[in-house]
């Protein structure tokens, strides 16, 4: 999965600590980061919010690197914040959506990545609506590959801008109770977070129908409800996933309505969890749906922050990425 | 998430008078308690206050008596599968004519399905059932919800909502869902709110141009057959389904052998399943239909006797459940047709008690058994709390003279619909007095 960088780097007992925490080519899931790889991601990331609300936040560390957001799947706050974290560390950045490739001509995914691979890129951040589809991509090019969603898979830099959020909240993430709510089994952000917060030590609780559940959903490391008034009882962070339209009416779940009523966080079911627990959203949200609008907009919500965050979190992901770069 | 249906259907403005009722003379027959004695039962406010053998002749001061006669004392019969046809099929039946024959019949509970114009597949349909139940019937009404919307089989319904409304299970009426994921799905929503899935067992393809059951019968009529493996089909599938998910299933009405093998088998893997009968498969088979008799005509279609014995044997083993009148109530002109193009069904809440009692007569079964799959046992399916007789029990109860001989004459039934297969039969049983929450609804 992970490719660890060249073995001089690696052996070398006399480079900065901050180097060999995060001995990685790749960004395509968040299994198998350690604890130490991880804050030291949300170390820098954390130096990084605190820098972009500055008003000098330009960078020159990927001065010379180019990026290329590769997207197959329709996206505008991921593409955005990744542009923007790009350019704000200095890279050129190209953005290449499947409507304008060659893709929509038959071309295989596969051919695309050789494609691209002899532009010489440095970074390649990539979605696309079949898992494992960013880490097959990523056998094919000699240059950097950041996941940035495939299919009900994986969604690093979403789960690290989570922590990250919550860490900035909560001033820890050990020992936290977070409900994840919603649709789990569609979704990476979940399976992403529930692998990350659980390596860093937070009581992770999932809370949906069953029906939007995948087998054997407890062998995720998760605690499982079927009953959201029970699964945010308590919880410091209440976490709610996007239901996509095509879900809403009777094949997962009969209506809008009655998904609200028992899954739709309002201020009645918030009132189970801490007073001070916060509430988050990957965006885009569905007001009415699976949050109520008083709800979104309320202080408790850090949504918004979420979506500073990314900014922050993915510009840490270059940073330590490019680092592991060779000079070309 | 847990919710039971609110008990709306129980006329709850009729005001009880405090002055209590004392059957006497009764043998108390109660399949929750294997009770079977002489004894009397004391009646105040809708419920039982006191029952056994020690006020067989005794009665409180100022009770008003009731003498049993030595007559059969149980509690009353809880239908499960009742079709009203209200709203939109109230030239057959509505809930108040239903409710009069469901009265004369010792039937103090009856299930209603969702196969009405429009389909009861919303709360507000729910409501619509139990208001009119409560205004115009004289027994109890619950309702069964459409497990799909409109009964298509594709999309689910609100399972939850329905629930919390009153719906008391679920049910895809006469039609079984084709699509498997769908099944899936709803029995796997369903478990996240307790609720029960009934299914119709029937593959639509295998059974799409079928009249009767599929045999020798139908070869020598010239009648396209519905296989029994149509039904077993489905029903293993759900058996399948159900060990995937969990969810709590009951088949409606199975009819052969081979169903009750695989219902016996998901048992002993102690499985949530359950499974009925209608009387219709215990008491009739296929060559009762003779000369093309339509009213004869149901769906599942009678089967050879064999099946028939299975069906008997299986309630004597307790692998079914509970016995239903799936009373279906058609018009004459309907029935009046070549039988391929004659509807299905056959009426059955007054004739309910006295044709299970031919099992009874026949030797066939014993009358605790029969009266366990009539009361107690759709009542812990349901999630009732009458279908006994017990202190503090509502006092829904019947009183029936197991042994009187009488023929039926199907112009004396109260039901709309007249379509009943015992027309002109010699019956032996009949039901003298229903009682439903304290109060004679039927007496003869």
């Amino acid at each position: 999965m992970s490719l660890p960088i060249q073995t001089a780097l690696m052996t070398n007992a006399v480079a900065k600590v901050e180097t060999l925490h995060f001995p990685h080519r790749h960004l395509l899931t968040v299994e198998g980061l350690g604890v130490q790889e991880i804050h030291f991601l949300l170390d820098l990331a954390d130096r990084f919010a605190d820098e972009n609300r500055q008003a000098g936040k330009r960078h020159d560390v990927l001065r010379g690197r180019t990026l290329i957001n590769l997207f197959f799947e329709n996206s505008t706050r991921t593409q955005a914040s990744f542009e923007m974290a790009g350019k704000r560390l200095g890279a050129d950045v190209m953005n290449m959506s499947v409507a304008t490739s060659s893709v929509q001509k038959g071309e295989t995914l596969i051919d695309t990545a050789v494609t691209l691979n002899a532009m010489r890129p440095d970074l390649i951040v990539v979605r696309h609506h079949a898992a494992g589809a960013v880490e097959l991509l990523s056998q094919k090019v000699d240059c950097s590959v950041i996941n940035a969603g495939d299919g009900s898979h994986q969604h690093p830099t979403q789960a690290l801008l989570d922590a990250l959020t919550i860490r900035r909240a909560k001033g820890r993430i050990e020992g936290l109770t977070v409900a994840i709510c919603g649709d789990i089994l569609h979704s990476r952000v979940a399976r992403s977070n529930i692998i990350l917060l659980n390596t860093l030590g937070a009581r992770v609780r999932l809370a949906a129908p069953s029906t939007l559940l995948p087998a054997a959903p407890e062998r995720l490391g998760a605690e499982v409800f079927t009953d959201m008034w029970k699964a945010v009882e308590g919880a410091d962070v209440v976490m709610m996933l996007r239901l996509q339209r095509e879900r809403m009416e009777g094949s997962y779940v009969p209506s809008v309505r009655e998904y609200f009523h028992f899954f739709g966080l309002d201020h009645e079911k918030l009132a189970r969890a801490k007073p001070d627990a916060i509430v988050m959203h990957p965006g885009p949200m569905n007001r009415g749906v699976e949050i109520a609008s008083a709800v979104a907009d309320h202080s408790s919500s850090v949504i918004r922050e979420q979506v500073e965050m990314g900014v922050a979190a993915r510009m840490a992901v270059l940073d330590a990425l490019a680092r592991n770069l060779t000079k070309r | 998430m847990n919710t039971t249906p609110s008990p709306l259907s129980k006329r709850p403005q009729r005001a009880h008078s405090d002055a209590a009722t004392a059957f006497i003379n009764a043998r108390i027959i109660d399949p929750a308690t294997d009770r079977d004695e002489a004894g009397g039962l004391i009646v105040r406010n809708g419920l039982i206050e006191d029952l056994g053998p020690h006020l067989r002749r005794n009665a409180p001061e100022g009770a008003t008596v009731v003498d049993c006669k030595g007559h059969v004392l149980a509690p009353g019969l809880i239908d499960a599968q009742v079709f009203a046809g209200e709203p939109g099929f109230e030239h057959r039946e509505t809930l108040k004519t239903a409710s009069h024959a469901a009265a004369a019949g010792g039937v103090t509970t009856m299930v209603v399905m969702p196969d009405t114009n429009p389909v009861i597949d919303q709360v507000a349909l729910v409501d619509f059932i139990q208001r009119r139940a409560r205004d115009n019937a004289i027994v109890h009404v619950h309702t069964m919800a459409a497990m799909t919307k409109g009964l298509n089989g594709e999309e689910m319904t609100e399972i939850g909502l329905l629930k919390r409304a009153g719906a008391i299970a679920f049910s895809n009426g006469k039609r079984s869902i084709a699509n498997t994921r769908v099944m899936r799905n709803v029995l796997l929503y369903s478990r996240d709110f307790g609720a029960l899935i009934v299914h119709h067992t029937e593959d639509p393809y295998l059974s799409a141009t079928g009249s009767m059951n599929s045999g020798e019968v139908a070869a020598r009529l010239g009648l396209s057959g519905i296989p029994r493996a149509s039904e077993t089909i489905i029903l293993e599938r759900d058996v399948r389904l159900v060990e995937m998910t969990s969810g709590r299933y009951h088949a409606a009405t199975i009819s052969t052998a081979d169903s009750l093998a695989v219902v016996r088998a998901a048992k002993a893997k102690s499985l949530p399943v359950t499974c009925g009968v209608t009387i219709n498969h215990l008491t009739l088979n296929e060559n009762d239909i003779g000369p093309y008799r339509t009213f004869f005509k149901m769906r599942p279609p009678l089967r050879a006797d064999a099946d028939r014995a299975a069906m008997v044997e299986g309630l004597a083993s307790g692998d079914i459940d509970i016995i239903v009148s799936s009373h279906d109530p058609q018009d004459a002109d309907d029935k009046r047709r070549p039988f391929a193009e004659a509807t299905d069904g056959a009426v059955g809440l007054e004739t309910l008690l006295p044709a299970a009692l031919r099992l009874h007569h026949s030797g066939e079964l014993p009358l605790m058994t029969i009266l366990r799959a009539l009361t107690i046992n759709p009542a812990k399916l349901l999630g009732l709390h009458s279908g006994r007789l017990a202190k503090g029990s509502i006092a829904d109860l019947i009183i029936f003279d197991p042994d009187e001989p009488w023929v039926l004459n199907k112009d004396q039934l109260r039901s709309r619909s007249k379509n009943s297969p015992f027309d002109e039969s010699k019956m032996q049983g009949r039901v003298m007095r229903t009682v439903v929450a304290g109060e004679t609804v039927y007496q003869r």
